[in-house]
């Protein structure tokens, strides 16, 4: 029997899993918008696993609101990305840190 | 034409004569400048006359006039206004009519001159603001007279602003008034605390009620309220009529042009202390400590100005310091109660120390801005007017009998002499031996510029390029010669009050009461009714002189120069050699200068490097402007290792700023 836990559970792990991978990605911008998807989609899946045993539709409503603004965010990242990749020839994030003090 | 009018009319055109002249100079041009400036004098100068025939005549007595009120602050009204009695309108002409002398004889003086509008501009500002001095009905005016004066005196030592001892001048001379005035405001604050009002009239019906209130000004020490008041206003006259040990502007304000050497620093406005105090008497009156004060003062730099003035070789600076002796014999006048003595000797002296400037003046001329008298000698010839103008000017000032300076010299020392006031014994004594000095320098001078050999050669300039500066002292590319006409007009038409006025006007003046509606004697101190006592008439009192101590030693003096200077030249040397120490003293001026030098002047000049280098630049610059910016440089240089501008830092930031803000939400709820 799947419980409510299994849910949070698998959500905690994309979570941590993207989370990692923005910290230990030292390489590409790509990679680093893909965790933030999968961060997006480990909080969908906790609001899909709450509406599910609480009987209450309002959570996948959000999820739906949440896949719409995360595709709106990927097309402007990827955008952002082919401009940046073509002023500096380069979406290495180690490279990248003009905002360095 | 009202009195009012008259009375506005009087210093306003001199103001608007200094306005067209100095703010439209290149408008009105050179002879524009000068017309305009000596018209607005001579009619100030002639409506002057006209109130004071107005005086004689007995049409108005003491006028006091309110003009305008300028403004009421905690029930204190600041007026301008006049006071038109015997004292103002006898001062009036006296500084209009040598004023206009002045005016007339700067046509001449000044010809080549660059600044020549600029000078004319200046000298009606002076008659301008010297005549807001002596009409002023209250403190206010007076003292905006006495800084305006103060202001012009500034702006014509320092007329020659290219020459570095000019401007050294003019500094030294503010700043030393600066010292006098500083005394003078906190006098004018004390009047003003004790009797709330600044009008004349107000403060001197009230002063008798107050002659025996004290004031206590530092920590619990209780001081007359009369002779605290009195000194400070008193300092105030010492810094402007430069009495020792305030003096040491005077002699350096002779970098100035001869013109206003003649008429502000030694007719006029170096005599406002001597007007001032003269016009305070009713507060003066009150207290004999002050009086005692003003009297030792005054005896001091009538005595011991004068020795300098016969070691010296500029021929301005030995008319200077005879300037400053003769102030020290108003000051001691004054400290006697003879305040219409002191008032007398002022006019008389104007005229006649005007005449002697003026005549230097001329003489400066014709040697071409040569001042030194040891290249002078047998000017006689040359400039016969001068000469004679000269000899003039200096009986008066001796003190010949019939000569105006007698008069009122005289009236001085006898006055001196009937004082009981403590310590006149010892002012006697200075102002008998300053007789036999006065006589000493002057005929010193009158020798060696006029009589002897001349001291200077006439080179044949062969050389046209040659230009006069460029020659060595003592040389001359040609004969000296008589000044212009617009400069001797004027030494003459001052030679005659110079003869005259003494013998025409001690009766009023001293003894006929003229004063009395201005100047307050009390009984116990009325020296000139005593005086008046062995008065009879003009010309018995200067036959009566032969048999008086003063004649003799203006003789001695007389008799000691002309052997010395007109016959054995060598004898000067032997006693210059013979006293070194006391020759050095008058030579160095008795070192005030490198006294002042030395403490005032550099220990400001230290005090003020100080504060500049630790105050300004170390705590403020440094510590608080500086140190604050290097703070936050300090801390930005360590807070930036933190911003490493790679992505994954900032968020890994945010995480543990999530976590913690989680963390204390937890522990909270």
């Amino acid at each position: 029997m799947l419980t409510l836990a299994h849910f949070l559970t698998l959500g905690a792990i994309l979570f941590c899993l993207s989370v990692a991978g923005i910290f230990l990605n030292r390489k590409n911008v790509i990679i680093l918008l893909m965790c933030i998807e999968l961060m997006l989609l480990a909080v969908n899946m906790n609001f899909v696993a709450f509406s599910r045993f609480l009987d209450n539709l309002d959570g996948q409503v959000f999820v739906f609101f949440i896949l719409t603004v995360a595709a709106a965010e990927a097309a402007i990242g990827l955008a952002i990305l082919v401009v940046l990749f073509r002023n500096r020839g380069t979406i290495n994030v180690s490279e990248l840190d003009d905002l360095k003090g | 034409m009202g009195l009012k009018s008259i009375l506005l009319l009087i210093p306003l055109l001199p103001l608007a004569g200094a306005v067209i002249s100095g703010l439209g100079r290149n408008q009105v041009g050179r002879a524009g400048a000068h017309w305009v400036t000596i018209l607005a004098v001579a009619a100030s100068c002639a409506l002057s006359f006209r109130i004071l025939m107005m005086h004689l005549g007995g049409e108005i007595g003491v006028e006091n006039i309110s003009v305008y009120t300028w403004m009421i602050s905690d029930g204190i009204q600041f007026e301008m206004g006049f006071l038109v009695d015997h004292l103002t309108s006898l001062m009036m002409c006296v500084v209009t009519f040598v004023s206009l002398m002045v005016h007339i004889y700067t046509i001449g003086y000044m010809h080549d001159d660059p600044g020549y509008q600029r000078f004319f501009s200046y000298i009606n500002l002076f008659t301008f603001s010297m005549l807001m001095l002596v009409m002023a009905n209250n403190f206010l005016q007076l003292f905006f007279g006495w800084e305006a004066v103060g202001l012009v005196s500034y702006l014509l030592i320092g007329f020659w602003f290219k020459k570095e001892s000019a401007i050294f001048a003019n500094l030294k001379a503010f700043l030393v008034n600066r010292v006098g005035d500083f005394g003078f405001l906190l006098g004018i604050a004390a009047i003003l605390i004790t009797f709330g009002s600044l009008d004349y009239a107000t403060v001197f019906q009230a002063a008798p009620s107050m002659s025996g209130e004290t004031i206590s000004v530092i920590g619990g020490t209780e001081w007359s309220l009369m002779t605290f008041i009195c000194v400070c206003l008193f300092i105030g006259a010492m810094g402007k009529s430069a009495q020792a040990p305030l003096h040491v502007w005077l002699p350096d304000s002779m970098e100035g042009p001869t013109p206003i050497s003649a008429l502000i620093h030694a007719a006029t406005m170096v005599t406002a202390g001597i007007f001032m105090v003269a016009r305070m008497s009713p507060l003066f009156e009150l207290s004999d400590a002050a009086l005692s004060f003003v009297m030792l003062i005054g005896a001091f730099t009538a005595l011991a100005m004068g020795m300098i003035g016969i070691v010296q070789n500029d021929i301005k600076r030995v008319v200077a310091y005879s300037t400053l002796s003769q102030l020290g014999y108003m000051t001691v006048a004054l400290g006697v109660s003879a305040y219409s003595a002191a008032i007398f000797h002022l006019m008389t002296h104007a005229f006649f120390k005007a005449l002697l400037f003026l005549g230097a003046g001329s003489v400066i001329i014709a040697l071409h801005h040569q001042q030194d008298i040891r290249h002078m000698g047998g000017l006689r010839k040359h400039m016969p007017v001068t000469w004679i103008t000269a000899w003039v000017g200096t009986l008066a000032l001796v003190g010949f009998p019939f000569f105006a300076g007698f008069y009122s010299k005289d009236a001085i020392i006898e006055a001196v002499g009937f004082s009981h006031r403590w310590g006149s014994g010892v002012a006697y004594i200075a102002v008998l031996l300053g007789v036999l000095i006065t006589a000493l320098y002057s005929f010193r001078l009158l020798y060696l510029v006029f009589h002897g050999k001349q001291r200077f050669e006439v080179v044949d300039a062969h050389d046209k390029h040659q230009h006069d500066d460029q020659l060595p002292d003592g040389q001359l590319d040609h004969a000296p010669k008589e000044s212009p006409l617009v400069v001797t007009i004027p030494l003459v038409l001052l030679a005659i009050p110079s003869v005259l006025i003494g013998w025409y006007t001690i009766e009023p003046v001293l003894f006929g009461g003229w004063m009395d509606d201005s100047i307050r004697v009390l009984e116990k101190n009325d020296v000139l009714a005593e005086l008046a006592h062995h008065y009879n008439g003009a010309t018995a009192m200067a036959l009566h002189a032969i048999q008086t101590p003063p004649f003799w030693l203006m003789i001695t003096g007389f008799v000691i120069a002309t052997v010395i200077y007109r016959f054995r030249p060598a004898v000067a040397d032997s006693v210059r050699r013979r006293v070194p120490v006391l020759y050095r003293l008058l030579e160095n001026k008795y070192y005030f200068d490198e006294l002042y030098q030395k403490t005032f002047a550099n220990g400001t000049l230290k005090l003020g490097q100080g504060l500049w280098q630790r105050a300004d630049a170390g705590l403020i610059d440094g510590l608080l402007v500086n140190g604050s910016a290097k703070a936050v440089n300090w801390m930005a240089a360590r807070v930036r290792k933190w911003q490493t501008g790679y992505l994954y830092d900032y968020a890994f930031a945010m995480i543990l700023g999530l976590i913690a803000i989680l963390g204390v939400w937890v522990v909270m709820y």
